[in-house]
Formats: structure tokens, C-alpha cells, sequence
């Protein structure tokens, strides 16, 4: 009989601290500038300096540990870990090892509908390296430190996750809520947030792990989804050949579609960790503790059932609004304002959604949504625009004209109608002229409607829709050509 | 008086002032200028540059900044080291002199900030005069390691100053300065204090900031001043201890004024480890030693006998925690950043391999190489961890010792200087050197070494005090009775004459 196999995933998650300073000295922290423009004696590993731990670093990851559940070390420890690579100014990075602040949490999330949980073994402190570039046939390597001493945290899961689409979807969920509590800006594609997965096999039914192999750098959602699903088709394959799985790190190729040997392990890697000298004991006060907890914001998982439960959104529409960059915080600030819940999601789900699509908009951390030109669409100009609607001020068709509009300019809604004239005619006099002028123009139509082609009560509407160049209120022009044609006047 | 005038060519300077508070009285009222004092001081560095105590100076920029504090003194600033010379160690970060742990791996650098200890020197009115010679990287106990060559005992040349500060040492005894810092990680400027008949002092761990300190072993090192006596060294202190955002293992805790220190009473308690006299003490150091108890019981104490029963652990516990912590902070040096890097290398692994082999000396290797093996996997529990759990025990030891009595006096080093070479090619005694030095340092205790007099050589050999931690006054009180009672040590000869 054929042997079945299932997959066995863990992850580890290093996310950037969203902080302004580096963990360990108050050197800036910064995308985008010159190489090795922002760097300090102490990010440079220059001899004499010393590691000052940053308040504001710890407090984003104890927001992380207990937005995860962690149990929050009172006392913990950072240790250092030795190895040589030019982008390590020090000859090691400062970690935590034996003694990290958060153990034992747990994540929840969903795939396709169906419940899922994952344990979270361990979040700890450390600070990101610098970044080396290798110039093909080059005799040397360009070394930015820039980069050198950013907080970072390790979030390492239980292996517990088993499918690509349970990875795919735990790393979603993280991503999501390490964003909603404001410690990280959720952009994989900078490396302010990295994930690496462990992926081993084994029959089903077995209870001890197969041989693990790292997939490293897996920089995007789908990505990681293909890497995972490609290593457990390639590991099942090699086992069924007769091969044997090595312990060795592997990269995903992403025009090959395959991950690639990048190298092998011969046993594990010795760091030497030791306890961090230069640092005292990191000690958290109960006091500190309960100000991140009472200062946590909404958790996605929280927020999507709030928005089913109390504004009557569907799960689809909730899901939605809670996995995109800023749209819950948006349909809250304009739900605020008095415009219904539902508007607002379709706004979001439509208009908006479509221009980010098309790149004509962008979502930025602590702005909002932005335009290329620097124009902003802020709740309160949605809410507007609905209002505009709701009071008959201009029809649907109208406001999405206005929203285009909004796009290029930072005049209000109620300025962009009047200036393009788009407010709806809801006159009964002029309407009654604009159709007495239709039906007097398509005598013919009108007799055959009222010989029973009833069908055309839809051409003749249009007609006059257009005769007022679309400004015309759709309800009032509906009334009154029935009441002219039915009526007989 | 005694003078330690030496003109120079360009500026004739006569500078009698005989303490550090003298001086800078002297700068303060307006009857010296810090220019001739630091004129003087570097003709007089001049004079003695044969003993081989300085290895980077900038006289143009010295005097530069001894101009600068005469306006600050002219500008009405009250400043507690107004124009003292003050020679700073090469493993002290100093901006625009270079700073090279006396090793070809640092050759040339030149740091980009200043380390805190010398900021509020500086502060206070002080002028560094220079950098001064050491063991490689504070690896040795006699200078011997130093990439720029010995420096000499100017009691007798053919002696070691001891190490690892042996400049600093030398400096001072020599006359050159009345002031200069070292950093004590085992016994680096008590030993070398001892050998060269100068006042030596190793504040509690977490008094002095090590920002700017080149790390040889973060837990375990300590700046602190060699001075020609007491009064001085607590001068020092006050105008340096006291908390740094620069340095998380610096202490909050208050820190005397240089009033109190020098208000100290004698203790009433002096406590004399038994293990410390047991074996072999030379008898010289032996006469010296007894000296010193005598006079502490003369000015009123009462002499109590303690236990350190694991001492004998001392030795072997610093040599696996500094050496792990060495090979750790000595990563840095890649070639990679700054300082040296091997010009034959043809990779990454090649370039690490000839710059750390040829970069560093043989000491720093080996020291190196003992703490990569004892953090490695497999032997950590047996070697790092274990020499942990000693280090508590003796604080705990010492605590208890220090329920008995209100300091410990013992030998500073087991003899007075020995001969350059004489241990040099044998490690294990060499590092015996530093046996009654060290628990200081793994405990964090405040220890200073005082002098109590010649051997019948001629040979300074000076006494260890130690006290609880961030009982410094405590400390003062006991090294000023010595001091009292045994008297001021002179300059040795051949700095105490006419010019030669």
C-alpha cells in the first residue's frame, strides 16, 4: 500500500521594530538612506562602544508578546551570539538565548473557514545585521550597516502547522496583528518583516519528526506558499525514491519555481552563546506590563468579529476589511461619521480597493491613503460623499465621478459637484419639461407603450436620463414619466 | 623640596607642585598657567622616554588644550583639575589620538568618540598629555606584550613595571605626571602600582562608565587612577564615578565627594584572609604586609582573621570567564572595519585567518583561543558555566568576610617586580602574578593598592586593601591610615634627582 505523508511546519518570523531609534543606541532608524549614513559607533561595532537597551524596543515586544499570549519573563537575559560575517560589526549579535521575554503563546486563525490554532514556542529581542552586496566577478563585497542594530523579534512557532495553506495563513494572521498593534509596517517586501519555515516529513501516523530542512527567506506571502508546498512534494518524492532527506538550508528560486541547496549542516552551527555582559538583567515591571496590555489596541480576530456582530457585515466583507492595510481604522473613522456601514465597506471594497490596484492610491502607516501627488482620501471625505448621496444631493453615478475626482485634488466632495456641476436635478418642474420634451420628440414609442410594449418605459427613461446629462434624480424622472404615461397627462 | 623641574628649550616652566590638588590650586589662583604645567609635564615625558612609558602624543594639541583651560579658568569656571597632566591608558578612547591597545591589529586607529571616564576628566580642567604603553589588548602582568616594546621600571630598568598598565605606572612613578588611568580587569593597575611604588585603584565594578573602554572582559573591567598618593586617587574618583547612560552596568548609587573620602575614619575592623598568607609569601612582601597591619592597629583597628576558603579557585575561574569574554569582544577585530587587515589575503575566511593570526600577538591568541574553547558546545557546562557558579560563591565569601570586618588587607602581588623575561615564557606563572589581585575583580570589589615601603633592594612593594562593594569611603579611611603611618612613597631615585 502506498505510503501517506503529512507535512510538518514551523516558522520563524523576524519582524523590524517599528521604532525610531535602534535597540541598542539612539542611532536612527531609517529605509532608503545613503549606505551606512545612519550608523553610530555602537551599530558599527566600533571598539569601546557599549549596547544601551532602548525602553520604546521592549515595549513593542511586550505588545507582541501579549497580543500572542505569551507568558512575559519579570527577568530576562540577552546573550550573545558569536559568529564572523562582514555584516556583523561585532563579531556577534545580541540576542536573548535560554532566557527570552515571551514563551509559550498561541495563534488563531483560519483557512478556508475551517478554525485553526498554532502555538507560539518563544518571541525574543535581538538586532538585525547589516546587509552585504556581492557584485558578480567582483573581488570584494559592499557592506551597508545602516540596517545594523534595528530591534528585531523572533517569533518562533510550534511545529504545528501541516499544510502550505495553514503556513501561508498563520504568517497572514501574524502579519496582521503585529500591524494592528503598531510595531511593525507589514511591507515584506523591504525585509521589515522575514520569514524563514521548517519543513520535514513523515508517514502519517508516525509520531517522531523527519529531517528538517530550513527554507530561508520566504519574502512574500505566495512565495511561501510555493516554497512550502514545493519542499514537502520534493521531500515525499525523495523518500519514495528510496533517497534520504539531509539537514541543510534551502532557498526558494522563484523563476525556477523550486527551492535550491544553499548549504548543508553538519550537526548544528556552534554560536557560543553566553549571557550579554554589557547588558543587566532586562526587568519588567508589573506596571509596565499592564500599561502595554491596557494600551493594546483591537486584535484582528476581535475587530472582524465586531464588525459582523455590531456594524452587520458579512464575514467576507469583515475579512476583507481587516487583512488590507488600513482599511478597518478607515471604516471605523467614517462609520463614525454617520455614514452606514455598509456604504462604507463597498466604497472600500470597491472604489478604493480598485484605485490601490491600479496604483493610483496607496495605504501609508500613520498617514493613510495617499495619492502619488500627495492628495489624501480621509474617511471624513467618504462620509461626505455618501451623505451626498443619501440626501439625493448627487446620484451613485455622480459620486463615483466625484471619487475619480478626489483622486486629484484636495477639494471637498461638495466642492468637486458644484464645480464640476454634478449635483442631481430633483425639480419636478424642470424634470416634467425634460420629459414633456422626450415624449413630444418620440411620439411613435410612447404610442407603442401604450399599446402594451411596456419594455419601453426602460429606452424612454434613458432618453431623458441623458437629456439631463445624467443629473437627473433617477426615482423623481421614474415617477413622473409612469404618472405621464399611465396617468395620461 | 624636592623639584621635578625639567625646562625645555622652548619655554622655561618651574612646576614644584607635588599632589594634584596643588596644581590645580596653583592653575585656579592664577600662579600657573596649565600651559606650563602641561609644558613642563611633556619635558619631563621627554626626559623619561627612555623608561618607554608613552606611546601616542600630540604635544601641539596638549597645550592647545591646556591654552583652552586657562580661558576656562580665566573665565571664572572653578575647576577641580584646572591644568593637571593626565596620561590616559591605549586602551582608553580618546578623539583625534589614537587609540591602539599597543597592538598592530589597532595600529593607527583613531576612535570617533571620547570615553566617559576621560569626558569628565576633561570636564574637570584635566589635559591628556598622552597615551600610555600596556600588555597587548591588557592581556599581561608586566608589559612585556606590548606591540611597541617594554616599558621599564624606573626603580630598577632592568625590573618590569608590572602590567598590564604598565605606562600608566610608570608615568606616575617616573614623575612625568602626577595622574593617569589605567583599567584593572585582574590586577592590571594594583600590580603594576605595587611594583612601581605608586598608589593604584580599582573602583567597585559599575562606579567608573567603560564607555570608550576597549572590552577585554566586560563583567570582570574597571577604570581607575594611578596617583602618588591617596588624596589624589579620591580626587579622580569623585570627578569620575557616578552613573552613564553610556554604560548599563554603571551604578546609581550616590558617590562620595572627594571631602568625604578624605574625612574617612580608619576602620575599626581589619580582616586578613588566612588562605592569602598560607603558602609560600615572599618574605619581603611578608615584611610589608605586616607593616601595614601594624599601622592600620596603631591608628585603632583590630585585626580579625577570615576565610576565603575557595581562593585557591581564583586563578583558573578568571583565566576561563575573562578569556570567554575576551574571545567574544575580540571578534570585532576582522580587518573588516578599521585598524589592521592582512594586505596578502585572497578571501573573506583567508582574510580573517591572516589578520587575527598576524594581527594579534601571542598572548591575545592564546587567551583567544582558550575562551572560544571554553564556550564551545560539549564543554561549556564543565568550564564557563562551572566558573560561574565559583564566581558566586565568592562573592558570597566575601560577603561573609565582610560581616567581620570593615576591610581586607593582603599582599598586592606575591613579589616585589621580577625581571623582564623571567616569566615570560612561562604563562601559567605569570599568570600567578595576579593571584591576590583577581577576587576583587570577580567579586566587583573596590581594592586598592597602597605603598608600604621597600624591599631591601630597593624595590617598591605596596599593599592590596580591599573593601564591600561601593564602599569606597570605607576604602579611603584604611589607604590614609596606611598611608599616615608608613608615609608618602618617594619618586624613586632616578626621578627624584637632578637631571641626569
Amino acid at each position: 500500500m502506498k505510503t501517506q505523508y503529512e507535512a510538518v511546519i514551523g516558522l520563524e518570523v523576524h519582524a523590524q521594530l517599528g521604532t525610531r531609534s535602534k535597540i541598542f543606541s539612539r542611532a536612527a532608524v531609517t529605509f532608503g538612506e545613503p549606505a551606512n549614513a545612519v550608523v553610530n559607533e555602537v551599530c558599527a561595532g566600533y571598539p569601546g562602544s557599549l549596547p544601551v537597551l532602548q525602553r520604546e524596543a521592549v515595549t513593542l515586544a511586550l505588545r507582541a508578546g501579549v497580543a500572542l499570549g505569551c507568558n512575559i519573563r519579570r527577568r530576562s537575559q540577552f546573550a550573545r551570539k558569536n559568529y564572523f560575517y562582514p555584516d556583523l560589526p561585532k563579531g556577534y549579535q545580541i540576542s536573548q538565548f535560554d532566557a527570552p521575554l515571551c514563551e509559550g503563546g498561541e495563534l488563531r486563525f483560519e483557512v478556508a473557514g475551517e478554525a485553526k490554532r498554532c502555538g507560539i514556542t518563544r518571541i525574543h529581542m535581538e538586532e538585525d545585521t547589516g546587509q552585504s552586496s556581492h557584485a558578480a566577478d567582483a573581488p570584494f563585497s559592499l557592506i551597508d550597516l545602516n540596517r545594523a542594530g534595528t530591534g528585531l523579534i523572533e517569533i518562533v512557532s510550534e511545529p504545528e502547522l501541516r499544510t502550505a495553506e495553514e503556513a501561508s495563513a498563520y504568517f497572514k494572521e501574524l502579519r496582521a496583528i503585529l500591524v494592528a498593534i503598531g510595531i511593525n509596517d507589514g511591507v515584506l517586501a523591504n525585509g521589515s518583516m522575514r520569514c524563514d519555515a521548517n519543513v520535514s516529513v513523515r508517514p502519517v501516523g508516525r509520531e517522531a519528526f523527519g529531517t528538517k530542512v530550513e527554507v530561508k527567506n520566504l519574502n512574500s506571502f505566495k512565495f511561501l506558499r510555493e516554497a512550502i508546498g514545493y519542499e514537502i512534494e520534493r521531500q515525499i518524492a525523495e523518500l519514495e525514491a528510496g533517497g534520504t532527506i539531509y539537514q541543510e538550508t534551502r532557498l526558494w528560486d522563484d523563476a525556477k519555481k523550486q527551492t535550491i541547496m544553499m548549504r548543508r549542516k553538519e550537526g548544528s552551527a556552534d554560536y557560543r552563546y553566553f549571557p550579554e555582559p554589557d547588558l543587566p538583567t532586562l526587568v519588567v515591571s508589573e506596571a509596565w506590563l499592564a500599561e502595554v496590555a491596557a494600551t493594546l489596541p483591537e486584535l484582528p480576530a476581535q475587530t472582524r468579529a465586531r464588525l459582523q456582530e455590531v456594524c452587520g457585515l458579512s464575514a467576507y466583507d469583515a475579512g476583507v476589511l481587516v487583512a488590507t492595510d488600513g482599511f478597518a481604522a478607515f471604516f471605523d473613522g467614517a462609520v463614525a461619521l454617520g455614514a452606514a456601514p455598509k456604504s462604507v465597506t463597498n466604497w472600500l471594497n470597491g472604489s478604493i480597493l480598485a484605485a490601490i490596484n491600479a496604483r493610483s492610491l496607496s495605504y501609508q502607516g500613520g498617514v493613510g491613503f495617499v495619492t502619488s501627488a500627495g492628495h489624501r482620501i480621509l474617511p471624513a471625505a467618504i462620509a461626505e460623499l455618501q451623505k451626498l448621496v443619501d440626501d439625493n444631493t448627487i446620484s451613485s453615478t455622480a459620486s463615483r465621478t466625484v471619487f475619480e475626482k478626489m483622486l486629484t485634488t484636495d477639494a471637498a466632495p461638495s466642492e468637486i459637484v458644484e464645480r464640476e456641476g454634478l449635483r442631481q436635478v430633483s425639480d419636478t418642474g424642470a424634470i416634467d419639461a425634460i420629459l414633456d420634451e422626450v415624449l413630444a420628440a418620440n411620439p411613435s414609442e410612447v404610442e407603442r407603450y401604450r399599446g402594451g410594449q411596456v419594455q419601453l418605459f426602460g429606452f424612454l427613461v434613458g432618453l431623458a436620463m441623458k437629456a439631463s446629462k445624467g443629473k437627473g434624480d433617477p426615482k423623481l424622472v421614474n415617477a413622473r414619466l409612469r404618472a405621464k404615461l399611465d396617468g395620461g397627462v | 623640596m624636592r623639584s621635578w623641574f625639567l625646562g625645555s628649550s622652548t619655554v622655561e616652566a618651574k612646576v614644584a607642585e607635588q599632589t594634584l590638588f596643588e596644581v590645580a590650586e596653583a592653575v585656579r589662583s592664577g600662579r600657573l598657567t596649565a600651559e606650563a604645567v602641561v609644558t613642563s609635564a611633556l619635558a619631563k615625558m621627554e626626559a623619561t622616554a627612555s623608561l618607554g612609558a608613552f606611546v601616542h602624543v600630540d604635544r601641539g594639541q596638549a597645550l592647545a588644550d591646556a591654552r583652552a583651560i586657562d580661558a576656562r579658568v580665566a573665565a571664572g569656571e572653578s575647576l577641580p583639575l584646572a591644568g593637571v597632566p593626565v596620561a590616559v591608558k591605549d586602551n582608553l578612547c580618546t578623539e583625534g589620538l589614537e587609540t591602539s591597545c599597543a597592538s598592530k591589529m589597532l595600529g593607527g586607529f583613531v576612535a570617533t568618540y571620547e570615553a566617559t571616564a576621560v569626558v569628565r576628566l576633561r570636564a574637570a580642567g584635566a589635559v591628556v598629555i598622552g597615551k600610555t604603553n600596556m600588555d597587548e589588548f591588557a592581556m599581561g602582568s608586566s608589559g612585556e606584550t606590548s606591540v611597541f616594546g617594554r616599558a621599564l621600571n624606573p626603580w630598577d630598568t632592568a625590573r618590569v613595571p608590572g602590567g598590564s598598565s604598565s605606562g600608566s605606572a610608570v608615568a606616575v612613578s617616573s614623575r612625568a605626571v602626577l595622574a593617569s588611568l589605567g583599567s584593572d580587569t585582574g590586577g592590571s593597575i594594583r600590580q603594576p602600582a605595587s611594583f612601581c611604588g605608586v598608589v593604584g585603584f580599582k573602583p567597585t565594578y559599575g562606579r567608573i562608565s567603560r564607555r570608550g573602554l576597549v572590552a577585554f572582559a566586560s563583567s570582570l573591567d574597571q577604570i581607575g587612577p594611578f596617583t602618588t598618593d591617596v588624596a589624589d586617587a579620591a580626587l579622580l574618583f569623585s570627578v569620575m564615578a557616578g552613573q552613564d547612560g553610556g554604560d548599563m552596568t554603571t551604578s546609581d548609587a550616590p558617590v562620595p565627594t572627594v571631602e568625604e573620602l578624605l574625612s574617612a575614619p580608619a576602620p575599626l575592623r581589619v580582616g586578613i584572609p588566612k588562605e592569602y598568607l598560607a603558602e609560600g609569601l615572599d618574605p619581603e612582601v611578608r615584611g610589608r604586609l605586616d607593616a601595614a597591619l601594624e599601622a592600620l592597629r596603631a591608628e585603632g583597628a583590630e585585626v580579625v582573621e577570615v576565610s576565603l576558603p575557595h581562593s585557591k579557585y581564583a586563578v583558573a575561574t578568571y583565566y576561563i570567564l575573562a578569556s570567554a569574554e575576551a574571545s567574544s569582544n575580540l571578534a570585532r577585530f576582522d580587518g573588516v572595519r578599521y585598524g589592521h587587515r592582512d594586505a596578502d589575503a585572497t578571501s573573506l575566511i583567508d582574510t580573517y585567518r591572516r589578520t587575527r593570526t598576524f594581527g594579534f600577538g601571542a598572548e591575545v591568541r592564546r587567551r583567544i583561543m582558550l575562551g572560544t574553547f571554553v564556550l564551545s558546545a560539549g564543554y561549556y557546562d564543565a568550564y564557563y558555566q562551572r566558573a560561574q557558579k565559583v564566581r558566586s560563591v565568592f562573592v558570597r565569601e566575601f560577603e561573609a568576610a565582610f560581616s567581620k570586618c570593615d576591610v581586607l588587607l593582603t599582599p598586592t602581588a606575591p613579589t616585589a617586580a621580577f625581571k623582564f623575561g623571567e616569566h615570560a615564557e612561562d604563562p601559567l606563572t605569570m599568570y600567578l602574578a595576579d593571584i591576590y589581585t583577581i577576587p576583587a575583580n570577580l567579586a566587583g570589589l573596590p581594592a586598592m593598592s597602597v605603598p608600604a615601603g621597600l624591599t631591601a633592594a630597593g624595590l617598591p612593594v605596596g599593599v592590596q586593601l580591599l573593601a564591600a562593594p561601593f564602599a569606597e569611603k570605607t576604602l579611603f579611611g584604611a589607604a590614609l591610615a596606611v598611608e599616615r603611618r608608613l608615609g608618602k612613597m618617594a619618586a624613586p631615585p632616578s626621578a627624584s634627582g637632578e637631571k641626569p
